[in-house]
């Protein structure tokens, strides 16, 4: 009897285990539809939940005045969220959404998939749009073959940040255009038992830990693949800025670097527990709001630190895209427009403050004296920045992609998510860097030879 | 022994011991074929809604099927499954969900054990302290990841490395250094209620009767829950470690907000989400899946069977 009823509870209990990992596997997002009941069209926007979406919802109501006819419905979702239902909804021509949040690293590869609408006729045409006025690094980096599949909603480089009360106090001065020398004499110099030196992130993930990092490997020297699509990774340029990016954690950094990310090091250094971050110019506005920093208007803004290049800040932007699946293809190129415009701009500052105006996107944003007053801390340095990246060129040597702290190919995620969960045996003293690099370089040249 | 009651295997029993008189009035055979035809419906949708996928599962196993380069998806024989077999990540996977299932569960019996038996004493409070104890099962995972990661295991003003220094150790990096035991000590938190519920039901429905026979006896208390209490509860033992291996196998919130996967903690079903949203490979993804299923089956079925006879050698 006792027998019998095991085998049945176990052949029971597989069959849960059976259906909900086949369940989890196979979750979809709900459906959408438009509502067409009186020539009124829906555009359903998929996007990313940060600050500035949520002004931009907002703030919709502005533009269905504008034109009648339409209606918008945000779908928020968190980033890494986001771009799994959306990869999901496009690859499979789903055909849910109108309109897409796309992060700089996706618009190539989508655009060369054809799945995004080119918008080059329609912004180009458009004397008000002022297509020029984008940031050209950002504008480069969603162009494929002279046509533009995506508008700039906001673009981030990134930049060192400092504690300007502790640089005083240890009788330390940060110059504008610091080395990583500099920077790693400094964070020794700084680091005590409650402060890091220097907060760096260490979390395992292509956008977190390989985003800083992949600027380091660049201006020492190194890069992912060569000009011939052979990869790099092993080469002594990556393996030596491998080491000092983890040496300099280990020795001065934060004292936990696998749990610490972009949100940890920022609440790192807006509470006065770290003396340096390295990260996202976006990180600024956060820092400067009294509401949730300790160290507002204490914080000094300088150029990312270099070693061999003159330059080394990323390039990021999340922007505005119609998958060709779009229905309303004409609706929503007129919302993309009117999202990305200077008018837009304005409209956040009046409505809502002008420290609320998306950064990074135009030359012009830095034009408007109100902005530039509100976000004085910050701002300038972002302009010089966003200007001097090069995303065709960032390192040393010529490279067959554009981008930055990313390789704009597919395969990219799943080898920096890798490697940097291995580098996490690294902090731990766990595993060598040459040891990771070495298993590294084999998984991306599989990716390299699939571009050859 | 044989007057201790199993309230299971009791209602097991109806059946087959009741004299056929006392169980005339429902059990006819018509009746039993109406009664069994009314599990149809459920049972059916059952098979539907995990039966059908799986085959679809297999079905994009074969598929060679990366989300971002729509024109190389192509029928790709066993390929998928070549490729999960020879990067070595399924096993280090197999052997980490084992690992952190295996000490959760374990644990989480012990301390559950231990709650249970403290629970079921009177006390000033009791219903307070229960209520205040089955609370951690309460909370999402994610968020009692995430109540971990921030207060507890932080590295500078957590917790867990407060207390641990009021005792002279030196505060520890968790996620770096020991990820394993982060993971582990948060599933532990967050499952020992479960344990402790069953195991309190379990020691609430022993009768007083044979407690104070043994104590007239002259059985001390530890001989009592050794001899007594322990082969009362195994069924509840074996319920709790079945219902709760289930749950704790399919562990994902705090690997993928406290350790990434880093450092020894990829469980199958963490490694089932990087492939399939991470490195967008559907082909791969399921087969992975595939054989996680197929693997769960052959180690469930031994494991438990194994554990169970113990269990059941160990008391007749």
């Amino acid at each position: 009897m006792t027998r019998n009823r095991t085998a049945r509870s176990t052949a029971l209990s597989v069959g849960l285990v059976v259906g909900s990992l086949i369940l989890g596997g196979c979750a979809g997002a709900g459906g959408s539809t438009d509502g067409d009941a009186n020539g009124d069209v829906t555009l359903t926007l998929a996007t990313v939940n940060n600050p500035q979406m949520k002004d931009m919802e907002e703030l919709k109501g502005t533009f269905e005045k504008e034109n009648p006819g339409i209606k918008v419905n945000f779908i928020q979702m968190e980033e890494n969220d986001l771009r799994d239902a959306v990869t999901k909804d496009v690859a499979t021509k789903g055909g849910q959404y109108d309109v897409v949040t796309v992060g700089a690293y996706e618009v190539p590869i989508w655009a060369q998939n054809g799945w995004l609408t080119d918008l080059t006729d329609t912004t180009s045409s458009d004397a008000e749009y002022d297509v020029d006025d984008l940031f050209p690094p950002v504008r480069a980096g969603l162009t494929v073959d002279d046509k533009l599949y995506a508008l700039p909603f906001y673009g981030e480089s990134s930049m060192l940040m400092y504690n300007k009360d502790m640089f005083a106090a240890a009788g330390l001065e940060m110059p504008n255009n610091p080395t990583w020398d500099q920077v790693a004499d400094f964070a020794k110099k700084l680091k005590t038992d409650d402060v890091a030196g220097i907060c760096l992130r260490g979390k395992p993930g292509w956008g977190e830990l390989f985003a800083p990092l992949t600027t380091v490997v660049q201006t020492f020297g190194g890069n992912w693949y060569d000009e011939d699509w052979n990869a790099t990774v092993n080469a002594p340029e990556f393996v030596d800025a491998v080491t000092f990016y983890t040496d300099l954690v280990k020795a001065a950094g934060e004292p936990d670097p696998v749990s610490s990310g972009f949100t940890e090091c920022l609440n790192a250094l807006s509470q006065g527990k770290a003396a340096m971050w390295y990260d996202a110019t976006s990180a600024a506005g956060s820092i400067e709001d009294p509401n949730a920093s300790t160290v507002a208007g204490k914080v000094g803004y300088v150029h990312a630190p270099v070693k061999e290049t003159t330059e080394s800040g990323w390039l990021w932007s999340w922007n505005l895209a119609i998958p060709e699946t779009s229905k309303h293809r004409d609706a929503a190129e007129t919302f993309v427009k009117w999202a990305t415009s200077k008018k837009y701009e304005q409209l956040v500052g009046t409505e809502l403050g002008w420290s609320r105006v998306p950064p990074g996107a135009r030359t012009s944003t830095y034009e408007i004296p109100e902005y530039v007053d509100a976000a004085k801390a910050f701002a300038p340095i972002t302009k010089e920045i966003m200007e001097a990246v090069d995303p065709n060129q960032p390192g040393v040597d010529p490279q067959p992609y554009t981008g930055v702290q990313f390789v704009t190919i597919p395969e990219f995620q799943d080898l920096g998510n890798t490697i940097s969960q291995d580098l996490a045996d690294v902090f731990a003293g766990r595993s060598d860097v040459k040891t990771v690099l070495d298993k590294g370089q084999k998984l991306a040249q599989t990716a390299g030879d699939a571009q050859k | 022994m044989t007057t201790i009651i199993e309230p299971v295997e009791a209602i097991a029993d109806v059946e087959g011991d009741v004299p056929p008189e006392r169980l005339a009035r429902p059990a006819t055979r018509k009746g039993i074929g109406v009664s069994r035809a009314l599990l149809w419906p459920a049972l059916a949708t059952s098979l539907v809604l995990t039966q059908i996928p799986f085959l679809v599962t297999i079905y994009y196993s074969l598929q060679e099927w990366n989300l971002l380069k729509p024109g190389d998806q192509h029928f790709a024989w066993f390929q998928n499954y070549v490729t999960v077999f020879s990067n070595g990540s399924f096993v280090s996977s197999l052997v980490a969900t084992v690992l952190i299932t295996g000490s959760a569960v374990i644990l989480s019996t012990l301390f559950g054990l231990l709650l249970a038996v403290l629970l079921d004493r009177r006390f000033r409070g009791r219903a307070l302290a229960r209520t205040l104890l089955i609370t951690p099962f309460l909370i999402m995972p994610a968020a009692a990841a995430l109540i971990w990661k921030w207060s507890m295991f932080e590295a500078t003003s957590g917790m867990v490395n407060w207390l641990i220094g009021l005792v002279g150790i030196p505060p520890v990096a968790w996620n770096t250094d020991a990820p394993v035991v982060t993971v582990i000590g948060v599933l532990t938190w967050q499952y020992t209620p479960f344990f402790m519920l069953i195991l309190l039901a379990g020691l609430q429905s022993q009768s007083r009767d044979v407690l104070e026979a043994s104590s007239v006896d002259g059985a001390g208390p530890a001989r009592q829950f050794a001899l007594i209490t322990l082969p009362h509860l195994r069924q509840y033992i074996e319920i709790a470690v079945l219902l709760g291996s289930i749950q704790l196998v399919q562990v994902f919130d705090p690997v993928a907000i406290m350790t990434r996967g880093s450092g020894g903690t990829k469980t199958l079903s963490y490694l089932l989400y990087e492939r399939a949203f991470v490195g967008l490979e559907v082909g791969e993804a399921a087969a992975y899946g595939v054989v996680t299923v197929i693997v769960t089956i052959v180690i469930a079925t031994v494991a438990l069977r194994t554990l169970f006879k113990i269990f059941t050698e160990g008391t007749r």
